[in-house]
Formats: structure tokens, sequence, C-alpha cells
């Protein structure tokens, strides 16, 4: 045995059996492995097959899909700064060729010493502190050139992130506006008791009473989803809390859980105790692993004071816990189906649905897939009942809502507000002037322009996730839409062609019209492949990605057309310098040798 | 549509549509797809000609109703009969993955041209040291494109290659002046 392999199963062996050697906590396994070695060779991932017993290209395809698992060494530092249009606004761009030009470096690629490796990423939920960055997993935020050349020192120093100083990584709440769910003072294990004195059916009664839909984004209703689990057939069944809050734009749930993490679990909780299910999982998008350690230790304080075990409160049989399972970069993730594939240690691929999760969701048995924040709200159930919970919002979308705002406003942050709020009222209580549009529910969601600033966030009028991205009189909305269409293509899994094409296709014909070579046959396209993608995609995210870009052509159509060419078509690119490289290799100059421009 | 016109002793026989292919830089298999559709070739040639195609071994294109192209853009001589089939095609069309999307020829597109034309041509025992440089010799663009990056198109049908069927569906409606539709199961994109 070399000398590498004898330090890989010295290393792999207490995290195989911290795991069980179950396959189905492969993405955990990975995490912790690259955790110590940077990144999973060949030869991690054959000894990983053999050991968990699956094949190595499940093993690999895991690798593959998810952009935090490097099969290369990727540095002992990874540096990812957040790319999303709020970013962007601030100034990351600059900060990314600052960095890069202080380490000496190219994007994604890796110093020689091996030591450091600079990319860019997704949205990393940091929005109403950007811009930031993410440091073997770390975020750090409001970065100025001052932070990036004390981040560039510490990473020459060497000194592992875990010994930096913790001031770098504070991340704020900023909660700019709270109410029901926000202001009302925690006491552990009230609201569990409080659904266990309604009994299983009573509060199932009250949930479907309170009229409660999803705040992840379908805004199904909760009610009839715990229902439908209750109502099948099975020996198990589980609860899944959606903590992947990928939208761009969207950071309510990770104030959620840095904050209101008792909320969260007594929800998940009281689902268990609802439906039957035994065994909850909060299936945590990656960066947001800086919180991992403080949540367990709020399970550990549950448990210990008899909320979450077995027999919770004295009642025979009324067992439930949770676990965290960390996902790895993919917006895909966040839908509920892909999201159970990665929770059984495989690529997000969303399923096939139906069968939808309910009834045959994780390990296939009947799964709840919940958002945190719809799983917050049930603590308001169990505690107020579901008559008083209706009597907020409107008819269709009762109780509160959380609102992510970010972008171009004097107070970003967390604003809780009844549903039915218009959206001049959020900006007005936000600071934003001058606003010349509103992106709702992030890059899937719908960009209102200014005559529409009266219609209010609710399922009936505008529904929303909870993103709230601002833009200023002075921002391009060109570069908004190109920001999407990059976003999609990047996070697109490629499962199904309309997508994987499509949002690849969009994007080019975006960068096309970016660099000056557009005309009204781009836009013309991408209208049409929009419609392509949103009647064909497989899953929410090809079938939402075109929305908002056309809704800027629509809404913004000048700033488009000052980037297009009047003529008819121009090619995609620079037809005579793409032989340069031929002509160099071949010594030709004759005049077949070029094409010129048309 | 020959009894509608000899009901009509007035008008001389309908001028026929005039349809050019070509194949780019692909495999001949949409080409052999073409093929596919069999003996309606017959039903087709009563009222279409055929202008340049590897049907007819016309070398050059002239003025057309429609232009079929297989294939992707890899080289100069694409680029050069591209431009020739949209410079005399009322409706161009893109037919197969190649065409539309690169397809597998654009399987290249993250090597050097440079580095891969070295490694094929100098680097291999057997062969001699240099790179073919002849005039006569088309170059390789740096990157393999779908045609809609160098010219506009009408009209796309996906699939590697699309079924004779696919294919028959697409051009009859066009011919007969309806706007093409494919539905599954002709449309698909593998
Ligand atoms: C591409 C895509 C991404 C999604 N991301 C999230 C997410 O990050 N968080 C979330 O709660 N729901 C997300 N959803 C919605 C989930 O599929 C699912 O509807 C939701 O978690 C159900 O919970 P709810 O009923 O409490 O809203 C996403 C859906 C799609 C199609
Ligand atoms: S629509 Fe996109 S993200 Fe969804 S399955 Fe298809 S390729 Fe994957
Ligand atoms: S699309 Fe497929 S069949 Fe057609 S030329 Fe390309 S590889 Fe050949
Ligand atoms: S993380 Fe930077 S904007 Fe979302």
């Amino acid at each position: 045995m070399t000398h590498l392999t004898l330090s890989l199963v010295e290393i792999a062996t207490p995290i195989l059996d911290r795991h069980h050697n179950d396959p189905t906590r492969l993405l955990q396994i990975l995490h912790d492995i690259q955790d110590e070695l940077d990144y999973i060779s060949p030869e991690t991932m054959e000894y990983l097959a053999n050991k968990l017993e699956i094949p190595i290209t499940r093993v690999q395809s895991v690798v593959e899909f998810y952009s935090f698992f490097h099969a290369k060494p990727n540095g002992k530092f990874r540096i990812l700064f957040s790319d999303n249009i709020t970013d962007r606004m601030l100034g990351n761009k600059d900060l990314f060729d600052h960095m890069l030009n202080r380490l000496h470096l190219e994007p994604d690629t890796v110093s020689e010493d091996g030591l450091v490796s600079v990319g860019m990423t997704s949205c990393t939920g940091m929005c109403d502190q950007g811009p930031a960055l993410l440091i073997n997993n770390m975020p750090i935020t409001h970065l100025t050139p001052r932070r990036i050349d004390e981040i560039c020192d510490l990473v020459k120093s060497g000194l592992p992130v875990s010994n930096w100083p913790s001031h770098y990584f504070k991340v704020d709440n900023n909660i700019r506006r709270a109410d029901e769910l926000l202001a009302t003072a925690y006491n552990m294990g009230d609201a569990i008791k409080a659904a266990v004195a309604k009994g299983a059916q009573g509060m199932l009664d009250e949930m479907k009473r309170s009229n409660l839909r999803g705040r992840g984004g379908a805004g199904f209703t909760t009610g009839v989803k715990w229902e439908l689990c209750r109502n099948s057939q099975s020996d198990e069944r589980f609860i899944v809390c959606n903590a992947d809050e990928g939208e761009p734009g969207t950071f309510k749930d990770r104030v959620l859980l840095q904050s209101f993490a008792g909320h969260v679990f007594e929800g998940m909780t009281i689902a268990g105790f609802t439906t039957g299910a035994k065994q909850g999982f909060v299936y945590l998008r990656a960066e947001y692993k800086y919180l991992v350690k403080s949540l367990q230790i709020f399970l550990e304080n549950m448990r210990a004071a008899g909320f979450l075990g077995q027999n919770i409160l004295g009642i025979d049989g009324f067992d439930f816990d949770i676990e965290i399972h960390l996902g790895a970069g993919a917006y895909v993730c966040g839908e509920e189906t892909a999201l159970i594939e990665s929770l059984e240690g495989k690529a997000g691929r969303p399923r096939i649905r139906p069968p939808f999760p309910v009834t045959c969701g994780y390990k296939n048995k009947p799964t709840v897939v919940n958002n945190v924040e719809t799983l917050c709200k049930v603590t308001e159930i169990a505690r107020r009942g579901g008559a008083w919970y209706e009597g907020r919002g409107t008819r269709q979308s009762t109780g509160t809502k959380l609102l992510s705002v970010s972008g171009d406003c004097a107070r970003p942050g967390i604003y809780e507000f009844p549903f039915g709020v218009r959206i001049s009222d959020v900006l007005e209580e936000c600071g934003a002037k001058d606003v010349i549009a509103v992106q709702i529910s992030g890059a899937a969601g719908v960009c209102l322009a200014p005559h529409e600033f009266h219609r209010r966030i609710a399922f009936e009028d505008v529904p929303t996730a909870g993103s709230f991205m601002i833009f200023g009189k002075d921002r391009d909305m060109f570069e908004v839409a190109l920001n999407f269409a990059e976003f999609f293509a990047h996070e697109s899994c490629g499962f199904c062609s309309p997508c994987r094409i499509g949002t690849s296709l969009v994007k080019d014909m975006m960068q096309k019209i970016a660099v000056g070579r557009g005309t009204k046959y781009e836009i013309n396209e991408i209208q049409r492949l929009r419609d392509q993608m949103k009647n064909f995609a497989h899953c929410g995210l090809g079938q939402t990605a075109g929305n908002a870009i056309c809704d800027c052509i629509t809404k913004f159509r000048p700033a488009f057309d000052k980037h297009l060419s009047s003529r008819d078509f121009l090619p995609a690119f620079d037809l005579e310098l793409s032989l340069a490289r031929s002509r160099e290799v071949t010594h030709r100059d004759d005049a077949d040798a070029h094409l010129g421009a048309k | 549509m020959d009894t509608q016109v000899s009901s009509q002793p007035q008008k001389v026989a309908k001028r026929k549509i005039r349809v050019a292919t070509t194949s780019l830089s692909g495999c001949f298999g949409c080409h052999m797809s073409l093929l596919d559709i069999d003996e309606r070739i017959l039903q087709l040639i009563e009222v279409v000609e055929f202008d340049r195609s590897p049907i007819t071994d016309i070398k050059h294109c002239g003025p057309c109703d429609i232009g079929l192209i297989e294939g992707s853009v890899c080289n100069s001589e694409n680029v050069h009969v591209l431009r020739e089939f949209r410079d005399n095609c009322n409706v161009l069309i893109a037919f197969g993955a190649c065409a539309v999307a690169g397809g597998l020829p654009a399987q290249r597109n993250h090597l050097d041209i440079g580095d891969a034309l070295r490694e094929v041509y100098c680097d291999r025992t057997g062969l001699g040291k240099q790179i073919p440089n002849d005039r006569e010799l088309p170059l390789l663009l740096d990157k393999v494109h779908p045609i809609n990056e160098v010219v506009r198109v009408d009209y796309f049908i996906p699939g590697c290659p699309p079924s004779g069927d696919t294919i028959w569906k697409f051009v009859t409606d066009l011919i007969a002046g309806h706007m093409p539709r494919l539905e599954h199961p002709l449309l698909k994109f593998d």
C-alpha cells in the first residue's frame, strides 16, 4: 500500500464509521472527506464505492453533479464569490479581479503551490450584506478592497480558516420589521405541548382551518399535504425541512435557522406528531454550513429537554428526531423531488411526478417536504389555533410573510408583513427611492415595473417565496436579465433537453447581445425559447427559467434596444478571429485562410 | 394537388418548389433520415425540384424556396456553403442536433484546436511531423458552432437524427403553406 492509500484509509475509516457505511449518506461522507483531503480523487472514489458497496459510477456522478465537490485538487483555500445580481450591483466583479491580482491567479485555477483557488458561485444568501464570498464554505460579507487584502494576507499565511478571527464570519440578521413570527418570544416546547394537547387529528384540523400555504414557492396548502401523508398506508413516514434556499435574493430561511431554529424544529416535530412520521431531516444548503454547529447544539438541548427522541412529553410512541443533511451547491436540489434524491445520497435530479412525495418520497415512503418558514408558521397555529391564524392576511393567503429585501434601498434585510401588503408599501418601509423595477420571488419570479407597484404580495396577486430585489434608476435591466440567464444555464441539472439546451441558448444569446452582436432575431428567439422551456421542461427550474428575462424584455425594452444592431442578423462571434489559431499552426495567410466579417 | 391544377386549364403547371440540401460538418445521418421517407420521395418530387444537394450532386446553390442544412459549422468551407445557402434560400432550416446545437462535432470545443491538430498530425508515429497546410484545405474554426450562430435560421428540427417521418411532416407542412408543427412522437431531442 502506498503512503497515500494508508492515509486515505486512516482518514476515511472514522468518517465511514460515523456514517454507518450508509450509502444514503454519501453527500455527508464526501463533505467530511473533502474537508480533510481538499478534493475527492479517483482513488478516494474507488475506495468509497467499495466500502459503501455501490458502483463507482454512482460516486462519480455525485461528485460531478454538485459544484461544491471537486474531483481535482482545488486548493487548501477555496474561495467563491457570490455572483447574484445584487452582488454585481455592489461591485463584486472589481473585488474579484482585485483578489485575483493580489494572488496572481486566473479564475477557477489553483495557485501553483496548491494553496488557493478563486471562482464565482450562485447567490449565497447574503444579499442584504453583500458583496459576499465563501471561503471553505464559511461566509464573509460586506466585502471591501481592504477586506479582500486582509483575506489575501490570511490566505498567504496559511492559517486554517477555523483559526481566523471570528469577526470575519459575522452574519447579521438585519430584521427590519417583525410581526407574529419574528416578534413573539420563544419558549422551548410551548408549541409542541399545545399541539399534543389538541391531539393529532385536532392539530390537523387546526392546520386545515388556518389555510396555511407553503412558503417555498408553490403555495400548496400545508394541512392538505400533511393529511395526504398521514392517510398513506406505510410503516414509515418522513418530514423534510427544505432549507436549500437557493433562489437568488432569498435569505429569510438563513435568518430563521440562525435565530429561530426552535420554531423550525418544533414545527417539524409537530408535523411528525400529526402525520405519524418519526424521522425528520433538515436539508441545509452547503452555503449555510456555518450554521450546522449551532443547529446541532440546539437539537441536543431539545433532546435533553425531552422535546425530541423517544416518548416525547412522556407520550408512549411519540418518537421523533431530526438529522441535518448538507447539500453541495445545487439550486435544483430545492425542488422537492431532487432534494429527496439528494437526501438519498444521489445526484439531485428531479423525479417524475406523480407519484408525489406525500405518498412516495424519501426511500419511497410518504414524505412531507416543507419550507423552513412554513414550519415556523406551524408553531403559531399550534399555539394560537387555525381560526386565529386565518384572521391575518388575505382570503387565500393567510398569516404573515417574510420578505428578503435587497438591492437599491436604505435598509435591506428581513421584513415580516401580513400577506396583502402592497409593493409600494414595502418600498416605502425599506427606504427605496426612484425605483425602476422590483424582481419578486427571485430569478424564477416576476419583474415588476413602477406601474405595477400598487399590486399586492399574495398568492391571488403576486405570489412569492420571499425574494424582493430592488433596482434603482441607474440600473441597467439588461444586466439584470443577463445575470438571470447565466444563473439558469449554470444551475440547470441537465436532465432534460429543453432546459439543458434552452438555458444555454438563452445565455449565449444574452451574451451575444451584451457584446453588441445581437439583433431583433435574438430577442424573438429568447421569447420563443422561453415558451419551449415553459411547456416542455421537466421541472420548475426549466419551466420558469425564461420568465424574468422575458419580463425584462417586455417592460424594459429600451435597455435591450440600446445593445441591438439594426442589421437583420450578425454572427455570434468574430469569424475572422476564429480562424486565427488555425492560421497560426498551419502558417497560412493566403486569401482562403481568411473569412472577413459579414 | 395535380387534379386541382388540371381543373384550372388557364393556369400552366404550377412552378415546382426548389429545395436545396447540404451537409456541413455532419455524419450524413440526417440525410440518410431524409431518405427514410422511402417511396414518399416520389410524391415529393411531383411538387419539389432539388437544387444543390447530395442527391443531385449540383455543386452550387441557385435561388431556392427551401434550404435544409445538416451538420454544424466547423471550418471555413462550411461558412462559405452556409452563406451561399442563406443568400439563396427563402427559408433556411437547421435539421439535426449538429445544425441546431453543434452536436457531436462540438465535443471538440473544450480542446484547443492547435493542440488537437498537433496531436493528430505530429505526435503520432507513422505520420509526418506537419499539420497539413495546403491552400485547398479549409481551415478549422477554433470552435464548432450551430448554424444559427453564423446566419439567421428560420426553423429548427431537433433530433439526432430527426426521423424520416419528422422531416416528411415538417417539409410537407411547409410546402402546403402551413406553419410547420411537430409534436410528440415526432418531436424529440435525442
Ligand atoms: C428549481 C426549484 C427550486 C426550489 N427551491 C426551493 C427552496 O430553496 N426552498 C423551498 O422551500 N422550496 C423550494 N422549491 C419548492 C419545493 O419544490 C417545494 O414546493 C417546497 O419545498 C414545498 O414546501 P412548502 O409547501 O412549505 O412551500 C423549489 C422548487 C423548484 C422547482
Ligand atoms: S428542467 Fe432543468 S433542472 Fe429541471 S430536470 Fe430539466 S434540466 Fe434539470
Ligand atoms: S444530428 Fe446526428 S445524425 Fe444528424 S449529422 Fe449530426 S450526428 Fe449525424
Ligand atoms: S448572496 Fe449575494 S446577493 Fe444573494
